[in-house]
């Protein structure tokens, strides 16, 4: 009995296995990063050399400044055509999100509820499903090979409208929007002051999830967009098409177009993790 | 006097009132608008499209097409490439998730404890995902390189002789599939910890008092529990898994799913006879058959779900 009730208390205190487990889980997570700082600090041979020294040798700098100068590569056009696109990208969703999310939580209209499930069933469908005809479009207008051809199908997702709906249905109070109403706020006033204030942090989240996702995306840039104008994902493809001889180079300009978002994460890793967290409580 | 004032009042009331009105009626679809102009223009517009393009040659030059009724759907299926790449798709999509799934619940088993430093750890499970797929895939293809590899020279030491990763289907499968769960594993463990940490905890206590060691508790009282969200996890990693192109794409450097297609995945299958043969019909047929595919895995999935769900009294919510 005496022991059933220690148990009790020490429950959820965990051992040392429990430590341990998650620091081997830490350690599986960074060891690519380190690993691709090795072979990208060494030269074309250390990829070869199972018996490598673990501790980086001094090529690291030179290494990437190579990937940084090739002329095939184009890398900082890369990293700025990244952050425009993931910027704009994550900017339009996160307001649209928020404007028609707030519609579907929190407005009465005919066909809302249709249009919700129309809404939910839009994010079955798979990217593959629109990008022949997209390009078509795309090329019969000229635009592929630039930047508008990403942006403009990923202005809004489906996602992010569901993400705010969500939200605003369970944390924002419909009598504070009435309250306005009543004041005299028309509105799209009631919804700038009283929605917007209320689903910051929902809409910072949905803000990162765009980022991290656009940042990442290679399929449908790969199809549109060509080396002289490409984002990241698309410059690592040319890197590697261009450099396989040297992986020092390859592994090298990976861990330049990953550290951009490992800054990020550094700052906002816990927001990321609460999102997940509350996404699937709801989900 | 008093009539001066009063009436022009009623005027600016129903101005305003009408104003008001439009106001309240028309605001809703102006705020959802944006939405579905967008998907209108980049969604549905193409998906119909693309129904269209699959019934016809399609001339990538000029912009037009000739209709042809269902040979593009006939070729597909009569091409060998097809099944081979349907069958790649699956085995690497079974391979990742049901790994995923289950090395998932083990990590937040661990992180559902009364950690130091919590938000630490769920971070550091969490960095893999913030990884582009392509830079994942250029670091994992060394790795697991045939020659050279860690993971070989790794092997070697356990007596496990060289593995052909870049060469035997099922090992470029599992080199594939590691890929991908490197990168989902970490997200999945948080949202099944968030589901873990919404069981009451008396439920654990009682179990206690009954006499239930931790592994016991852990598959009957957590394992329930958490069983609609591991479902939603799984339909989750099906819609995505299904749609695999990253990682294959860039596990050689020819990007063609090897010499003998040996992971080539449908969507390697689409993007080549699309924009490597230029047959766009085609690539708009294997688009349609890759959703059907899908639709199909969702709603077997659904279905095995209610009766999972319906079949388990245990009251999981």
């Amino acid at each position: 009995m005496a022991i059933k009730r220690k148990g009790m208390v020490n429950l959820n205190r965990p051992g040392i296995f429990v430590y341990g487990a998650l620091a081997a889980v830490l350690i599986a997570s960074l060891f690519p990063f380190y690993w691709s700082f090795l072979i990208g600090s060494g030269d074309s041979t250390t990829v070869r050399d199972p018996n490598m020294s673990w501790i980086p040798l001094g090529n690291f700098f030179e290494n990437a400044s190579t990937v940084i100068n090739a002329d095939a590569v184009n890398f900082w056009k890369a990293l700025g055509n990244s952050l425009i696109v993931s910027t704009t990208v994550s900017v339009t969703t996160v307001v649209l999100s928020t404007l028609a999310g707030y519609a579907f939580a929190k407005l009465r209209f005919k066909g809302s509820g249709g249009l919700f499930i129309a809404v939910i069933a839009t994010m079955a469908v798979p990217v593959q499903l629109g990008v022949v005809p997209l390009y078509i479009i795309m090329s019969r207008y000229g635009w592929t090979g630039s930047l508008w051809a990403v942006i403009i199908p990923a202005l809004v997702t489906a996602f992010g409208v569901f993400w705010m709906t969500q939200y605003m249905e369970q944390s924002l109070p419909t009598e504070l929007i009435e309250a306005a109403r009543v004041d005299g706020c028309n509105m799209i006033r009631t919804f700038w002051h009283v929605a917007v204030p209320a689903v910051r942090p929902a809409a910072a989240m949905l803000f990162l999830f765009t980022f991290v996702q656009s940042w990442n995306n290679f399929f449908w840039p790969f199809i549109v967009l060509d080396q002289s104008n490409p984002t990241l994902p698309v410059a690592l493809s040319v890197l590697q098409a261009s450099y396989f001889v040297d992986y020092s180079l390859v592994l090298a300009g990976v861990l330049l177009a990953t550290v951009p978002l490992l800054i990020l994460f550094v700052f906002t890793g816990r927001q990321l993790v609460s999102g997940i967290m509350a996404g699937a409580v709801k989900g | 006097m008093a009539t001066t004032e009063v009436e022009p009042r009623p005027a600016q009331y129903t101005w305003r009132d009408r104003l008001g009105r439009w106001d309240v009626k028309a605001s809703p679809y102006l705020y959802i608008a944006p939405f579905f102009i967008v998907f209108g223009l980049t969604g549905l517009f193409p998906i119909i499209y693309t129904a269209v393009i699959s019934f016809m040659d399609w001339d990538s030059i000029r912009n037009t097409g000739e209709f042809l009724g269902w040979d593009n759907f006939q070729y597909v299926l009569n091409d060998r490439q097809f099944w081979i790449a349907l069958r790649n798709t699956f085995s690497i999509f079974l391979l990742s998730s049901v790994p995923q799934v289950i090395i998932a619940t083990f990590i937040a088993a661990m992180l559902d404890h009364n950690l130091r430093a919590r938000t630490f750890w769920r971070m550091g499970v969490l960095v893999p995902y913030v990884m582009m797929p392509v830079a994942v895939a250029l670091i994992f293809s060394q790795l697991f390189g045939d020659t050279y590899g860690l993971i070989n020279h790794w092997l070697g030491y356990i007596g496990i002789g060289p593995i052909a990763w870049h060469i035997d289907v099922i090992p470029s499968h599992i080199a594939i599939a590691s890929m991908v769960n490197f990168r989902w594993i970490g997200y999945n463990a948080l949202i099944l910890l968030a589901a873990m940490q919404a069981i009451p905890r008396e439920l654990y206590e009682a179990a206690a008092i009954d006499g239930a060691g931790k592994a016991r508790r852990f598959f009957s009282v957590t394992l329930p529990q958490i069983r609609p969200t591991a479902i939603f996890v799984i339909i989750t990693s099906t819609i995505g898994g299904l749609q695999i192109f990253d990682e294959p794409r860039m596990f050689d450097t020819t990007g063609t799913g090897g010499p003998d297609k040996q992971w080539l995945t449908i969507t390697m299958y689409m993007y080549n006879t699309g924009w490597g043969q230029l047959n766009f019909g085609r690539a708009a047929a294997i688009a349609w058959l890759l959703f059907l595919i899908i639709l199909a895995f969702g709603l077997l999935n659904f279905w095995l779900t209610r009766r999972l769900i319906s079949s388990d009294t245990s009251g999981s919510k």
